[in-house]
């Protein structure tokens, strides 16, 4: 799948979960600087993102987490 | 408005453990409060669930697949994710440590904190999303002071004082809380297998001098699922009689 693609879905899912603007979910946004997310909130979002894509994430791959690029790149790994 | 409505609105609340004693005062109660209730246990609570037009869920909860099957049961009854979660299953297994087999042990983990741990992970997803959410577990008054003969069950009582208070703060920011209700003696099937000195010796040490009714219970349950306990989690709801004061 696209990048593109997969961004449009993070970015449906991050402004229904984190309440956040649509314009402010780019590739380079930091999860807890530019989306004033917590850690529970990046829980949400990939539980939403699993279900979304039918992936599993588990929890260890979520620790160095930070920006909306670096789920893209797991949602794409995980879709292979 | 009913009265119901004032106080939030009918809620969608699975009670285990239902069938009998206090999870069936629990159930009972929250129904007349408005809200639409899913009874879980293994041998199902047919006439009260009936009666309450409730959910008769029949599962065992001290298994993964059976708190799967159980939730997914009371979703499905309820119509919607649940919205108020009360543990009340649990079971007793008495005997000295000395003698204590590590089945012994692991069933009651099993059925009285694993269960705890698996139904409160299940619904939290639910209640995150809807920003809302009450998980009542009911500990008991042995895990705080013990008994002499319930070191298993008394620490999977204080395991669940633990896990309610780290899950509390964990999940504050949802509008969701969770609380404990620690019984002392309560007239069910459980204290009904005591012998008569076994009787006595508990009720020489209440300072009410009488074990508790369910429904005496199920009052506590209900403040903490209510809209009027907004400000209270991860809190321990003693509910013994004046047993542990002092
Ligand atoms: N009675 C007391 O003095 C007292 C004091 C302090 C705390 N508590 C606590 O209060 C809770 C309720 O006790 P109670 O006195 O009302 O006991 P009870 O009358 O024996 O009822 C126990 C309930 O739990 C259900 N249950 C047991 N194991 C289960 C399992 N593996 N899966 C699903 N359901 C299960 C039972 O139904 P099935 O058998 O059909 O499964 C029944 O509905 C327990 O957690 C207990 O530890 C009781």
């Amino acid at each position: 799948m696209e990048r593109s693609e997969i961004l449009e879905t993070v970015r449906k899912l991050a402004v229904e979960t984190l309440e956040v603007d649509g314009d402010a979910v780019v590739e380079t946004a930091v999860f807890a600087d530019d989306l004033d997310a917590d850690s529970l909130d990046l829980v949400e979002l990939v539980m939403a993102l699993e279900e979304a894509f039918d992936i599993s994430v588990p929890e260890e791959e979520l620790e160095d987490i930070e920006t909306v690029g670096q789920v893209i790149d797991l949602v794409q790994a995980k879709l292979g | 408005m009913t009265q119901a409505e004032q106080r939030g609105g009918s809620r969608r609340a699975l009670v285990t453990g239902a069938s009998r004693g206090i999870g069936a005062a629990v159930a009972t109660r929250l129904s007349h409060a408005g809200h639409r209730v899913a009874l879980s246990s293994r041998g199902g609570a047919g006439e009260l669930a009936e009666k309450l037009g409730g959910a008769d869920i029949r599962a065992d909860v001290s298994t993964a697949d059976g708190v799967e099957a159980a939730v997914s049961a009371a979703e499905e009854g309820l119509g919607g994710s649940v919205e108020i979660l009360v543990n009340c299953a649990g079971i007793t297994n008495d005997g000295l440590l000395a003698r204590m087999q590590d089945e012994d042990w692991e069933d009651l983990l099993a059925t009285n904190l694993t269960s705890v741990m698996r139904t409160s992970r299940r619904v939290l997803r639910g209640m995150m999303k809807a920003r809302w959410g009450r998980i009542v577990n009911v500990g008991s008054v042995v895990g705080a002071i013990g008994n002499p003969g319930q070191t298993a069950y008394a620490a999977t009582k204080a395991g669940i004082v633990g896990f309610s208070k780290a899950l509390a703060k964990e999940v504050a920011s949802r509008k969701i809380t969770v609380n404990v209700v620690a019984p002392g003696y309560i007239e069910t099937d459980m204290t009904s297998a005591l012998s008569e000195a076994q009787r006595a010796v508990a009720l020489s040490q209440v300072a009410m001098g009488r074990f508790g009714e369910p429904h005496e219970v199920a009052g506590a349950v209900a403040y903490l699922v209510s809209e009027e306990a907004s400000y209270v989690s991860g809190s321990v709801l003693t509910v013994d009689g004046g047993m542990g004061a002092g």
